[in-house]
């Protein structure tokens, strides 16, 4: 066992950019589920954003037009999520799910022609001075623009819920929607607004995968990332810094032992696929158990239809 | 606003079965103008969808137990799940508790193997019970003693199912006779643990039989028992209910233990009869969409009934309208969406009644006023 | 429910039922989408080859996406019910659905790719898929500077395993020094995580790596990466024109139009176990790219010549099992049974199959 062979500062370049589509699909939901929706369609928004992004590279030739094309695209699904539930009051459980069916075959249907091509290079910025620095420079500066955005994106979303009065009103929207009601905030027209949001950082997470993690499309790539990243957010107790820190660990943990796998140890792959599931149930309970001595808990009205107008 | 949205007090029973077929009208439209984009004929399509699984003579005699087969899990989960969506306590893990029923009551059936005995059918239909109130339980007992979010518990417990299911057919329940290859044991070849069709060509395994008696009891428990009122009071009038006595951790227990028992025990039906084998992909995700039917059915019984043979029929009828005409799998699953959508969408206008409603925008100027 | 039927018939009236002027409907089923540019891609292919080599004698028709379950045994009952006369099934995971679907239509004729039961209308066939992986392995042993050569292995079966220890016997005979790496993914088909498998070979220090995944996603990181890398099921090269060096490609098209025309001339046999490799075009050697050096090349299509004559077995002793026990003696061959059954490594490669 020779364990020289693993290169750290790699790794954890490498796991950045792993968990960047995770890690923007869940801080979208974040945003949505402050706002008291719980939207299960991520995995649907994310890979039409997937192949909106791609299509649009394509035809044109250019990566930054295709991003925001992914952003567009995972709109577009979340615009219908937003429609059926905010203004036709169904039930978001299984609005959700029937977006995420509705995000896999309509995504399949666009992209069929699109198989075997290969989008242009989104290059990297390496941020000058900084990414000399051994080491660190490898981990940090010699990313794309889509990481640091992502990290940027993560920071708003802090200041967002922390000190802004417009992310106040998105809490007390999810925390109790009939006093927030009461105090004249218009409910439907918050939660439509960040549903919308939640979409276009699902569908840029999805974008990111098909134009610069694997870069390719094919059906049904996402493979299931949509649902990590709401186990991430449960994970991150809908604090934004946490998302980025669990995005990292689960990114983390799959990259870890592939690493290992490839030294020759001989290790459980099952057990440590299903580890970060259990560490967030974990996590959950935790937080929950000591859930009176602060307030950092789930938005009270998750899930729930709001009926007034 | 002069809008108002409020539950209706009396659902009329005029809304109640013309919302749906407004639905399925919406969706033939929306539908046929996709079909019609991709070249094919969307009568054509629409008719192989909804139509000849059902009266072609080429397919029904076929087909027509295939929807109650393909019907039968589906219905006997979304079953499960209404009660405690009623109740407002969310499983959506029922696939997880689908495999954990099909794993122990499978360990069962494989750990007795050749064994011929009656007593083994029964055992597993035992063990597919447990094994699915095992794994709701979990959420349930968490929810319980530390409140934590059972959506989320119950979703993440469904990968690690899928992953102990994983384990099993390439490790511990793999077929010692199947060459290496990953799988178990075919069990519906075996004797005393197979579920097969009781009469030939109905459809009419055990599993269907049993969720048709669920299907009764159920409908009988929800309006005539003192649990199934204390279920809906607890899901409206949370508290309210507190005070008439009603004990909100019993029901926690309850619901989730019934939905986990009938996820698991579908699990079971569907391992021992249609599917054969455990293998990776033994699970095809009827728990997710036994959540679609549950409210396609508006969370009761024999709405739920029709809900899962609607469900069905969307399968295999655009199995159909694949290989005759074409169609990528993909339409159809974009089909499917377009029903479901209009399906739940057209539930307002029967759960909820919608009118004009002057009154409530004078009061409003008048609190502003006020204040 | 009265509305939908009226609407029904009305619709019926209007519909014109197709009439078919084929003498023979031959159908297919695909674990997943033809668009995978990986296995089902190639069956695909070998249907088309079917429908241009009969022209409009033959209709096909398939369905994608079908899971290894109950779903099998509709989807092929209902094609055998819509006037299929032959059905290929073209995934392991079908094989007992067919035997119960072929009991049920004893005149239609199966076909099931991968599997070992067989009926009096049902045949098997598969691909000797371990012949390409020796020839692939001479070449990965040649190309390698750092000696090191990356695995991205599926699910632990004998399948895949053959398919390590192949191409590890012919990598170790072309190049003593090569050392494998192998990492098991439980899946056969998720670009990110084969991405990512790949990337963390390329890490440790692989410069070229072999796949037995399906997707293209390994050809493309290995192109950024700016190391070697094989086609897995076709030509993959439009994914990676630089790391590209060969692929392995899934020859069904001849097969299948094989089997259909003796189905036409009344020739067709059930019962019969194809096992077929390089020699009968059921395993093709790519086009083999211009970075590997012209002897190199030449070694690489004697190798896969002696293999189609049948003068060079990729399993030749002496061969050791990895705990160092003997497995075959100088100048044996390995049996058909223990090659389908394999489950361990040669010596030579380092950790452990998973379970």
């Amino acid at each position: 066992m020779d364990f020289s062979d693993i290169n750290f500062s790699l790794l954890i370049a490498s796991l950045i950019v792993a968990a960047t589509p995770i890690l923007l699909a869940a801080l979208g939901e974040l945003i949505t589920e402050k706002s008291g929706v719980l939207n299960l369609g991520v995995e649907g928004m994310m890979i039409f954003g997937a192949i909106s992004g791609f299509i649009v590279t394509i035809e044109t030739n250019n990566p930054w037009l295709g991003f925001l094309c992914s952003c567009i695209g995972g709109m577009l699904l979340a615009s219908i999520f937003a429609v059926v539930t905010q203004i036709f009051r169904a039930n978001q459980v299984a609005s959700g799910l029937a977006l995420t069916l509705f995000g896999l075959g309509l995504s399949a249907l666009l992209g069929q022609s699109y198989t075997g091509i290969k989008p242009v290079a989104f290059p990297d910025m390496h941020i000058p001075i900084l990414a000399d620095i051994p080491i660190i420079g490898i981990i940090l500066f010699q990313h794309d623009f889509i990481v640091y955005f992502s990290i940027f994106a993560v920071i708003s979303v802090y200041f967002l819920f922390r000190n802004s009065h417009f992310g106040l009103i998105i809490k007390a929207v999810g925390e109790n929607h009939d006093s927030a009601h009461a105090l004249g905030y218009k409910v439907i027209l918050i939660r439509f607004f960040t549903i919308l949001i939640g979409g276009a950082f699902a569908g840029l997470g999805g974008g990111y995968l098909s134009l610069v993690r694997v870069p390719q499309w094919t059906e049904g790539m996402t493979a299931g990332a949509g649902w990590i990243a709401l186990a991430l957010v449960v994970f991150a107790s809908w604090q934004p810094f946490r998302l980025l820190i669990g995005a990292y660990i689960f990114g983390g943990i799959t990259l870890l032992q592939l690493n290992l796998q490839a030294l020759g140890l001989e290790i459980n792959v099952a057990l440590l696929s299903m580890s970060p599931y259990l560490v967030t149930i974990g996590v959950l309970v935790f937080m929950s158990a000591r859930r009176n001595k602060n307030s950092l808990d789930a938005p009270r009205s998750l899930g729930k239809t709001f009926f007034g107008l | 606003m002069m809008l108002k949205i409020e539950p209706r007090k009396n659902r009329s029973n005029f809304l109640e079965v013309s919302a749906p077929i407004i639905a399925v009208f919406l969706t033939m439209i929306f539908g046929g103008v996709l079909f019609l984009s991709m070249g094919k004929n969307p009568f054509e399509a629409i008719k192989l969808i909804f139509w000849d699984p059902i009266m072609s003579p080429t397919f029904s005699e076929y087909s027509r137990p295939q929807l109650v087969i393909k019907a039968a899990p589906l219905i006997l989960i979304a079953l499960g799940l209404s009660f405690g969506f009623r109740a407002n306590i969310w499983n959506i893990g029922a696939e997880g508790q689908y495999i954990m029923g099909a794993l122990i009551s499978g360990s069962i059936g494989l750990a007795l193997y050749p064994l011929d005995s009656m007593f083994i059918f029964p055992l597993m239909i035992l063990g597919g019970i447990i094994g699915g109130i095992f794994w709701a339980m979990i959420p349930a007992i968490l929810k319980i003693r530390f409140n934590t979010n059972e959506i989320l518990v119950s979703l993440m417990l469904v990968y690690v199912a899928e992953q102990i299911l994983a384990l099993a057919s390439v490790g511990f329940l793999r077929n010692p006779e199947g060459l290496g290859f990953p799988g178990s044991r075919d069990l519906s070849k075996y004797p005393s643990a197979a579920n097969p069709e009781l009469i030939a060509n109905s459809g009419m395994h055990m599993g269907v039989i049993f969720s048709i008696i669920a299907v009764i009891v159920l409908t009988y428990f929800l309006i005539y028992h003192r649990l199934g009122f204390q279920i809906k009071l607890l899901g409206q009038a949370p508290k309210a209910s507190k005070f008439s006595g009603v004990n909100s951790n019993y029901i926690i227990i309850f619901c989730l233990g019934l939905s986990g028992g009938l996820a698991g025990v579908a699990g079971m039906f569907e391992l021992t009869g249609p599917a054969g084998l455990i293998n990776i992909d033994f699970n095809v995700g009827y728990g997710f969409t036994a959540i679609i039917v549950a409210f396609l059915g508006r969370l009761h019984p024999i709405g739920i009934l029709f809900a899962g043979l609607l469900m069905s029929l969307t399968y295999v009828g655009g199995e159909l309208a694949q290989f005759m005409l074409n169609i990528p799998a993909a339409a159809i699953q974009v089909f499917q969406g377009m029903l479901l959508f209009f399906l739940l969408s057209t539930d307002l206008l029967v759960s909820y009644k919608i009118s004009l409603n002057i009154s409530n925008l004078n009061n409003k100027k008048l609190k502003s006023m006020k204040e | 429910m009265k509305i939908l039927k009226i609407f029904s018939l009305v619709l019926s009236t209007f519909v014109v039922s197709g009439v078919f002027a084929s003498d023979m409907k031959v159908g297919f089923i695909y674990i997943g989408p033809p668009g995978d540019h990986g296995w089902n891609y190639q069956h695909d292919v070998g249907r088309q080859a079917v429908d241009e080599a009969f022209g409009g004698k033959v209709e096909t028709v398939f369905q994608e996406n079908v899971p290894e379950s109950a779903d099998a045994e509709r989807v092929m009952t209902q094609m055998a019910l819509s006037g299929a006369d032959m059905i290929f099934a073209t995934s392991f995971g079908y094989m007992d659905p067919v035997i119960n679907v072929a009991k049920k239509f004893p005149n239609v004729k199966f076909e099931h790719a991968t599997g070992y039961k067989t009926a009096d209308n049902v045949s098997t066939y598969s691909a000797r898929f371990y012949e390409g992986r020796t020839v692939i392995g001479h070449v990965a042993g040649k190309m390698t500077k750092s000696n090191k050569i990356g695995y991205v292995a599926s699910y632990p079966i004998p399948e895949v395993v053959r398919g390590i220890n192949s191409a590890y016997l012919a990598a170790k005979a072309a190049n003593p020094n090569v050392e494998f790496k192998v990492i098991w993914i439980f899946t056969w088909y998720d670009p990110a995580k084969e991405a990512d498998a790949a990337k963390t070979l390329i890490q440790q220090g692989a410069d070229v790596i072999m796949q037995h995944v399906d997707s293209s996603a390994i050809m493309t990181v290995a192109e950024e990466a700016g190391v070697y890398a094989f086609g897995q099921a076709s030509d993959m090269s439009e994914f990676g024109p630089n790391a590209h060096l060969t692929a392995i490609i899934n020859g069904w098209a001849p097969y299948y139009v094989k089997r259909v025309q003796q189905a036409m001339d009344g020739t067709w046999k059930g019962g019969e176990q194809t096992f077929d490799g390089i020699g009968a075009g059921m395993v093709i050697i790519g086009n083999m790219s211009d970075k590997i050096p012209a002897n190199v090349r030449k070694e690489a299509q004697d190798l896969a010549n002696g293999i189609a004559s049948g003068d060079i077995h990729p399993f030749t002793g002496p061969v050791n099992k990895q705990d160092g026990s003997p497995w075959l003696a100088s100048g044996e061959t390995a049996d058909i049974g223990t090659l389908l059954g394999m489950n361990f490594y040669v010596e030579g490669i380092e950790g452990d199959i998973p379970q």
